[in-house]
């Protein structure tokens, strides 16, 4: 009997499973356009999937494991099983080789369902307490009606009433597996994934690349909608990459906004994402909600606005604003969704189509329009903070080896102490450098982030325009986000140069021997990565070699490195200063303090301010530069020292 | 809660409100820029006529920097600027009058003052004479409005408010009272239509003649507080000015009274 039943089982699954395919196919084409590289990306699938989705999955090496037996059985087991059950494959070989994979996949849906006994509060409930269970139908399934397949018991055993069980059993594994991978499952993320990692909109992220500047927005287009107003605004392999969501919950574990208890929950935003795109209400989510925000209140669809000026959409506004694009969540996102783009894309349009940024958004961008910087001081006045450094200006020379950038920081009384300090590094090694002065003009960060594309593409032309003026070989700067704008997003506007953050300078001085350094003898020191050098740059190591360099043993922090917590300062946060329970930094202080260090070293000027703004009694904030300025030693360098610290 | 209460009020009908804006001057760096008062107008318009029923009329020079600055109203959420061409050195109020009078607004409402050219804040009161409009200035908040009149806040100083109510039509200036302009959004800034119409021109005959310079800073006076204690430090600082060595003069001869000015004029250095 079972041979007529399943082969009809089977195929008429795969049957669906193509149907509910297609269909979801068409929901992602309502986005917009976006052109990819059809063969070459699902050429390069598998091995994005098997080394770079494996590499942030074996972060968890447990659920790795796991995943690896459950996902690894079922592929096979599901192609065995089209060959063996599907079309009748006469083969005993294969029957045995579908038997193998079944029971690789029962073991690892066992584990799955040790995870789900006592699941951590990131991961999703619902459908998702379902998924064990069916994996266990399937494999177990599929596993005895192979036997009388391969020979193992005798065809026609145990009678219609046990092959009637059997048929319920497989029915049920297939309808999850099969059924439901095309038509909204939990099992959608395989499918959705895989086609996801071979379109993504960021393909230089695999194979250990890095890609984090943001997409310039076309402005030239007059007609077109700026930014993502509607979930069809978004483009299709966007719309692809929120399907891949697995609902796993490790970028809501890493978020400091949802940790802070600000309305943000980066795997929800996903969810909703979804929601808009298929149409309906969030009631369904079976995860964290955002803090405070109630589950079952949002809905949409693909062509209705996401943010509304007043009343409830698919997201609040307080959500997107809520980010500070430390880009931990997409650092840990093992189906690499970009949330982060998500979410600029979304601030563009509430930006430069509804105006609405809130708090103090507003008049930030209108000080950058009229100013060039957010504070709104005289651009007249941008060296005032050097009047007694007689820094020389690339005006007046017109080349220089190093080009330092002071960034507005240079209006800061904070940062101006980690420039002069920084000059005096310089001065001591004795580095060509100069200034542009007055020329200097944000370099629009805090624009693109708040949404103003338009003002930061201003500022970059600008900029660009300056640099292309004078001769220098490199671009210095001591902060990260006017490092990473520079470095990443100003070579779209033809200024493609080199950028050195000032940690990674100084480690360079200090390996050359150019400084004269003496022995650190202070206290405990611990480093706190800024989010703009470590994740969207992938530099950790300049910095703690740096320190290494003057004598200090890093005390690490719990989270230090690609999993550092943010300070509650990068994408405009401060500026937006959306309330929540706690603030961002006072939490990374508490970090801070669990390593007992009396000072801790920071390479940001944000990170400065947003640390120092934490109550005492805390850990005095230095920059790295000041450190290392604290080191010198008057006598100028005559000998290059040999190499020291650092080459041990 | 407040813009409902106003739609109510008016019985369905649409408010027309007509809206006069200007080229303003950033402070710092003299970028051109929607103006600042012109733009809490044209706030406060939105609150009173949503849509259609506000109209947004400049008159001036048309430069790339004037257009740009124009733009900054555009993305308000304002569907077009109504431009009267007039060259460097017209009389703008005849042009805006004219307009005024086709367009048949019921309110006009404008900055208290511009931020380029003479910048007197004449123009108001001007426009509402020619037109024997009712004026109101320094305008804070519209309470409420029925057909034929409306109930308004005007600002005093030190925060004080005095109620009115106005007839219609009328002519309003705002200032730093009024509700503070919304953002200025890129897109529709953008797609916002800029519309030219021909306009007559009147020359300014007064200011022909006129000599300019530069404004200088004009001379502050030093507050010499002499105080011993924290308390008597609050104190000075809280107080408000007082005229201390004022003289009010009524009654007397316009000769008397130039001469008390003159007077005073020379005591304080400002002629020799």
């Amino acid at each position: 009997m079972l041979d007529v039943i399943l082969p009809v089982l089977v195929l008429g699954a795969l049957v669906l499973a193509l149907v509910g395919g297609v269909r979801r196919i068409r929901l992602w084409r309502q986005g917009r356009p976006s052109p990819v590289a059809l063969v070459p990306g699902l050429a390069a699938m598998p091995r994005r999937y098997l080394v770079d989705l494996h590499d942030v999955v074996a972060r968890d090496r447990e659920f790795a494991r796991t995943h690896v037996a459950t996902g690894g059985g079922f592929v096979a087991a599901a192609v065995l099983l089209i060959l063996v059950h599907g079309f009748q494959v006469e083969s005993r070989l294969l029957a045995w080789a579908l038997i193998a994979a079944s029971i690789v996949m029962f073991a690892g849906a066992l584990r799955v369902a040790a995870r789900r006994r006592n699941p951590p509060a990131r991961l999703s409930r619902g459908p998702w307490m379902r998924l064990p269970k069916s994996l266990i139908a399937f494999s177990s399934g599929v596993f005895l009606v192979t036997l009388p397949t391969a020979g193992i018991v005798p065809a026609g055993f145990g009678g219609w009433l046990i092959a009637a069980l059997l048929a319920a059993v497989v029915a049920w594994g297939l309808a999850e597996m099969f059924f439901g991978m095309g038509w909204g499952g939990p099992m959608k993320h395989a499918f959705a994934g895989a086609l996801h990692l071979a379109f993504h909109r960021r393909p230089e992220r695999f194979g250990g690349g890095r890609s984090t500047g943001l997409v310039p927005l076309d402005l030239d287009d007059n007609a077109a909608t700026l930014g993502v107003g509607k979930p069809d605004d978004f483009t299709w392999n966007q719309l692809l990459g929120f399907d891949a969501c697995v609902q796993c919950g490790r970028c809501e574990a890493m978020c400091p906004a949802f940790a802070a208890g600000q309305p943000l929950n980066p795997k929800k935003l996903i969810q909703d994402m979804v929601v808009g795109m298929a149409g309906g209400t969030d009631a369904a989510y079976a995860g964290s909600p955002y803090p405070g925000r109630p589950v079952g209140e949002h809905g949409g669809s693909a062509h209705s606005p996401i943010v509304l000026r007043e009343g409830r959409a698919l997201v609040d506004a307080d959500t997107l604003w809520s980010c500070t694009t430390c880009r931990a969540c997409v650092e840990e996102c093992p189906m690499m969704i970009e949330h982060v783009d998500a979410i600029l894309d979304m601030r563009r349009y509430l930006t430069m189509e509804h105006g609405n940024t809130p708090n103090k958004g507003k008049e930030v961008l209108e000080n950058l329009a009229a100013t060039d910087n957010p504070g709104g001081f005289d651009p007249a006045s941008r060296m005032n903070w050097a009047a007694d450094l007689d820094l020389p200006l690339i005006s007046a020379r017109g080349a220089a080896e190093v080009l330092l950038w002071m960034g507005d920081g240079a209006f800061d009384l904070r940062n101006q102490r980690t420039l002069r300090a920084l000059v005096k590094v310089l001065r001591a090694a004795g580095v060509d450098f100069a200034v542009l002065g007055n020329e200097e003009l944000d370099s629009g960060d805090v624009a693109r982030r708040l949404g103003d594309e338009a003002g930061f593409q201003a500022l970059a032309v600008r900029n660009a325009a300056t640099f292309a003026r004078y001769r220098f070989g490199e671009i210095l700067t001591c902060d990260p986000h006017s490092f990473h704008v520079l470095k990443n997003e100003y070579p779209a506007f033809g200024a493609r140069y080199e950028v050195s953050h000032h940690s990674s300078y100084i480690a360079r001085l200090i390996e050359l021997g150019r400084l004269p350094l003496s022995d650190w003898a202070g206290g405990r020191v611990t480093y706190h990565d800024p989010c703009y050098l470590g994740r969207y740059n992938g530099e950790y190591e300049a910095p703690r070699s740096a320190l290494k360099g003057i004598g200090i043993q890093v005390v690490e922090m719990g989270r230090s490195g690609f999993r550092s917590r943010c300070c509650g300062g990068g994408g405009g946060a401060p500026i937006t200063d959306i309330p929540g329970k706690r603030r961002i930094p006072d939490m990374r202080m508490d970090e801070i303090n669990e390593t007992a260090a009396e000072i801790v070293a920071v390479g940001c000027p944000q990170c400065t301010a947003m640390l120092e703004g934490v109550v005492g009694p805390r850990p005095e904030v230095l920059d790295i530069a000041e450190l290392v300025a604290a080191q010198l030693v008057a006598a100028p360098v005559s000998v290059p020292r040999q190499t020291r610290e650092v080459a041990a | 809660m407040q813009r409902d209460g106003k739609r109510s009020m008016t019985g369905g009908q649409p408010l027309t409100v007509a809206a006069l804006v200007s080229v303003g001057r950033h402070p710092v760096t003299g970028r051109p820029r929607r103006a600042e008062f012109d733009a809490r107008a044209v706030e406060l318009g939105l609150s009173l006529a949503p849509g259609e029923a506000l109209r947004l009329v400049h008159a001036g020079a048309r430069t790339p920097d004037s257009d740009s600055a124009l733009r900054g109203y555009l993305g308000m959420g304002i569907g077009a600027v109504e431009v009267l061409e007039q060259p460097e050195g017209a009389d703008v109020v005849p042009a805006l009058e004219a307009w005024v009078r086709t367009a048949a607004p019921r309110l006009v409402l404008c900055g208290a003052h511009g931020e380029t050219g003479e910048a007197s804040g004449l123009v108001p009161f001007l426009l509402a004479e020619r037109l024997g409009w009712s004026l109101v200035c320094d305008l804070a908040e519209v309470e409420a409005v029925d057909g034929e009149t409306m109930t308004v806040l005007q600002a005093l100083p030190r925060g004080q408010r005095r109620r009115l109510r106005v007839r219609l039509p009328a002519v309003i200036t705002v200032d730093a009272a009024a509700r503070a302009a919304r953002q200025s959004a890129f897109g529709p800034a953008r797609r916002g239509e800029l519309r030219p119409l021909a306009a007559a021109v009147t020359p300014d005959r007064e200011a022909e003649g006129w000599a300019r310079t530069p404004a200088r800073k004009r001379p502050k006076r030093l507050k010499i507080v002499k105080a011993t204690s924290a308390r008597e430090r609050f104190k000075a600082a809280a107080a408000k000015a007082e005229g201390g060595g004022g003289q009010v003069l009524t009654g007397v001869s316009a000769r008397a009274g130039a001469e008390a000015i003159l007077k005073l004029l020379r005591e304080e250095g400002v002629l020799r």
